[in-house]
């Protein structure tokens, strides 16, 4: 056991695992400082999650989204860029399928496919901003990044109470060709607004694993990351490539944003303030080690985290448990480095 | 006391390797112990240990014949040990002195007081003839001038026991004579040192003893005095090293380069190549030999595509290369071994393999239509590693920064050899190489040369240079000032020329 802990092949899936175990102890430690019974609390949260078919497919509908965020951020970790933009990307992804929902007229195979295009190709054009600032001007991608979330989600309100039909919170309804959303997903879990994204977002899974690890693309997006100088001395076209690495995880990021717009809700909110899907993402990309397979699972923990705090709150458990067991859970991710050395050193004090 | 540091049966291991196999190695007071071993032998690891960055899995370390428990490297500078590492660790818009104080900064009423830091180590420099300015900036001063910052911040920290991890591999030999009396001086002052090398002239020179280590075993620990060069170097590869280059006469054909009245400007636009003019043909090897800082950097980032060219022309193999990208110019039948292999040699956090197909990835058999072929990249890294003994932990599959300096600068001389570019250019291909490394690599630069390809070799050893090359141009302050036949040139003449001195140009070129 102690050895299999400490061997440091193993440490890859080892050490987010424990990273999510002492999230969830530091949860029940809270928990029983403020006086809740933390078994309680935490069958709430199961039950919230699986308690029954509804419940379950609403687990899938707050996952799906922020696989993709953190599939946009982890995009950018892996070809050296900090994307803090996946919340402004998203929400001009969200925006231009609603657009593109309600004004274009044509069949569902060809409309559901160019909505998510839209979505993607504003999210890319969202993340092409601060990827040329940094390629041309060598302005910080965090600097640029944060400033557009802001720009975004004004401009966008603004937008959406602009077109025809909107009233102050939403924008009229996206034509149902348009739509993510299946009867038949619903009706199998008991009317939840479980749609067709979630396998859009596995797809988008693959898609990322598909380009980072196995084409020349990757590699020289990647190479770049790692060492600008040294691809320059390879011939690669570095400018372009910081550029382009930045569109795609904008890419990602706004096919996140459709997930709601033409997945959960089929129409456009003008919201008050972000929601947070692009921090979460960070957290989802830290905890995934940065891979696409890794991601679909670690999504799937923290839309277990944001479906089920809900139902938690109905235990009387109050809401922020979940976002601070969320908390914990990155902050472990995050210390990777200590956790690593801490199994590392197990055992070796006994000798 | 008979030893002031006492390593005793240290191991260490790595994923797939072990670095340190029950190695010891002891060091007298008032002495300079050079460790010598291959690239890979795991002599950094074994001073990484007793520094404390690395926790040895077995073995005792004794200082000043006490056992002690180096957890981290704070614990090393309160035993009076410190270390001036392979790749110095400078803040690069920090003054000396701040450099120097950092961590240990002396307060006043929770103030830093720099004024007497600064007075403090101007004493220091000049005790052991530093000649430091307390007030420059690191990104300001040579990287000579760096290492001599480091020593400083050893000695500001009273160190006892100082560590030279290879510092003379990125000096040039002036420099190189200048840190061998600095060592001289500080063992006089009652500090012993333990110093890296591969180079056995150095440790002829100044050490006196020496402990040799192979592959992670310890071998055998030698008074300097009674050992030759040839001794030393076959103690440690475990054969015979041969120190002359065996070649025929080269056989020269077509022009392959041709680079007329070339200006090129430094970071600091001033202009460090200015008028060069030079041929190189097919099936030579031609070296070029100068003083560190005269245009050499400049004029390989021109020739390969690297760096900006204000005037001149450049033509290879008959194209027009002036203002041609890298990629195009690797594709005419370019190849380049670059003089920093971090800055442009290696993706440090690549795989190995990775690495080895930095310049192929996107031709067949490595991809098609933009996808990799793993299979393909593994086998050609394979067979690299077998064919240029590229050691690490876990082959092809090891993080290249896991790897020792010396295999790492391996693994780039293998990548572009093996491609056997019509032109080669390499810029000090062989830094920080062992002995036995080096004369494969200059066989290696001869077999290419038979083939009929052309290589230009700079280098700041003349050694090398005069070993290698068939003919030599000598570099000064930009200019190509003469083109000798290596076979003819001595040591004196061409030292003349590097210091500016025109008179030995070819007959017939006198102005
Ligand atoms: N951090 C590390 N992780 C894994 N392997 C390592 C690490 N550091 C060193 N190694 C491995 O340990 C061995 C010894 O490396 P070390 O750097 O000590 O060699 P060295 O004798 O200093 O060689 P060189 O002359 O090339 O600098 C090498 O095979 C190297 O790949
Ligand atoms: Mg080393």
């Amino acid at each position: 056991m102690i050895d299999f802990l400490r061997n440091e092949k193993n440490h890859k899936f080892v050490v987010p695992l424990l990273s999510v175990l002492f999230g969830f102890l530091a949860g029940a430690i809270i928990m029983i400082i403020t006086g809740i019974n933390p078994l309680e609390g935490y069958r709430a949260l199961v039950k919230g999650v699986v308690g029954n078919p509804r419940k379950f497919g609403e687990w899938f509908v707050a996952s799906s989204p922020l696989i993709f965020t953190g599939l946009s951020v982890a995009f950018g970790f892996r070809t050296g860029l900090f994307n803090i933009g996946a919340e402004g990307q998203l929400i001009v992804g969200s925006f231009a399928a609603v657009v593109v929902g309600i004004f274009v007229d044509v069949p569902a195979y060809i409309h559901l496919p160019l909505v998510l295009m839209s979505a993607a190709v504003a999210g890319a054009l969202w993340g092409f901003v601060p990827g040329f600032l940094k390629a041309k001007y060598k302005v910080h991608e965090v600097v640029v990044t944060i400033m557009m979330n802001y720009s975004a989600l004004h401009l966008i309100n603004y937008a959406i109470k602009a077109l025809p039909g909107s009233t102050k919170t939403r924008s009229v309804d996206i034509l149902p060709s348009a739509s993510l959303s299946s009867e038949f997903l619903s009706n199998i879990t008991n009317h939840s607004r479980l749609h067709w994204g979630f396998l859009i977002a596995v797809l988008g899974a693959i898609v990322f694993w598909f380009i980072i690890e196995r084409t020349t693309f990757g590699y020289e997006l990647r190479s770049v990351g790692f060492n600008p100088t040294a691809s320059e001395y390879a011939g690669m076209k570095v400018n372009r490539n910081i550029i382009l690495s930045m569109m795609i995880s904008g890419a990602f990021a706004g096919l996140a944003g459709a997930m709601i717009s033409v997945g959960t809700f089929d129409y456009a909110r003008v919201i008050a303030s972000a929601e947070g899907y692009g921090f979460d993402g960070i957290a989802v990309a830290l905890l995934g080690n940065n891979s696409g397979f890794a991601i679909i699972i670690s999504g799937m923990l923290f839309g277990a985290l944001k479906a089920g705090s809900s139902a938690m709150a109905l235990a009387s458990v109050p809401k922020e448990i979940g976002h601070i067991i969320m908390a914990f859970i990155v902050l472990f991710a995050a210390m990777n480095y200590g956790i690593k050395r801490f199994l590392a050193r197990l055992g070796k004090e006994e000798k | 006391m008979e030893y002031i540091i006492e390593m005793l049966n240290i191991r260490k291991e790595f994923p797939g390797i072990v670095a340190n196999d029950n190695i010891t190695l002891q060091v007298k007071p008032g002495e300079i112990h050079a460790l010598l071993g291959e690239n890979g032998a795991g002599k950094s690891t074994l001073m990484s240990v007793l520094f404390g960055l690395y926790q040895p899995e077995a073995g005792e370390i004794k200082v000043r014949g006490e056992n002690v428990n180096i957890t981290d490297p704070n614990i090393a500078n309160g035993l009076g040990i410190g270390m001036v590492h392979q790749h110095f660790k400078l803040v690069h818009n920090f003054t000396v002195t701040e450099n120097i104080i950092l961590g240990q900064e002396p307060t006043e009423n929770g103030r830093i007081n720099t004024q007497k830091a600064a007075k403090e180590i101007k004493e220091l420099s000049k005790k052991y003839g530093l000649d430091v300015d307390p007030s420059a900036k690191i990104e300001d001063i040579t990287v000579g001038m760096q290492q001599r910052v480091e020593i400083l911040k050893m000695l500001y920290r009273n160190a006892e026991i100082l560590i030279f991890d290879e510092p003379t591999a990125v000096l040039t030999p002036q420099e190189i004579s200048e840190l061998m009396d600095i060592m001289r001086r500080l063992v006089k002052e009652g500090k012993s040192i333990i110093l890296i090398t591969h180079k056995l002239k150095e440790i002829k020179a100044v050490a006196d003893r020496c402990t040799i280590i192979r592959r992670g075993k310890y071998i055998d620990t030698v008074d300097v005095e009674d050992a030759s060069e040839e001794v030393l170097a076959s103690l440690m590869v475990g054969r015979e090293v041969s120190f002359v280059v065996e070649k025929e006469d080269a056989n020269p054909k077509e022009s392959v380069l041709k680079i007329t009245g070339l200006v090129v400007k430094d970071s600091r636009d001033l202009n460090a190549v200015n008028g060069l003019c030079l041929e190189v043909r097919a099936g030579e090897i031609l070296g070029i030999a100068g003083v560190d800082g005269n245009g050499q950097s400049e004029l390989i980032e021109a020739l390969t595509g690297l760096r900006k060219i204000e005037s001149g022309k450049i033509e290879l193999l008959g194209h027009d290369v002036t203002n041609t990208n890298v990629r195009k110019r690797t594709e005419i039948g370019l190849g380049h071994i670059p003089q920093d292999r971090h800055k442009h040699g290696l993706v440090l956090d690549f795989k190995l393999a990775e690495n080895l197909v930095l310049q192929t990835y996107y031709m067949q058999p490595y991809s098609k239509n933009g996808i990799l072929n793993a299979e393909e990249i593994k086998k050609k890294a394979q067979e690299l590693i077998d064919e240029f003994d590229v050691r690490s932990g876990q082959g092809i599959e090891t993080t290249t920064r896991a790897m020792s300096g010396g295999n790492q600068q391996k693994a780039i001389v293998a990548r572009e050899i093996d491609r056997s570019p019509k032109l080669l250019i390499a810029g000090q291909p062989t830094r920080g190489l062992d002995v036995g490394a080096i004369e494969f690599i200059h066989k290696k630069l001869i077999e290419e040369r038979d083939k009929g390809k052309a290589v230009l070799l700079v280098s700041l050893e003349l050694d090398e240079i005069m070993n290698v090359s068939d003919r030599i141009a000598v570099i000064y302050e930009g200019k190509i000032v003469g083109v000798v036949e290596a076979q003819k040139a001595t040591e004196q003449q061409l030292g003349l020329m590097m210091a500016g001195s025109t008179t030995d140009k070819e007959e017939g070129d006198r102005k």
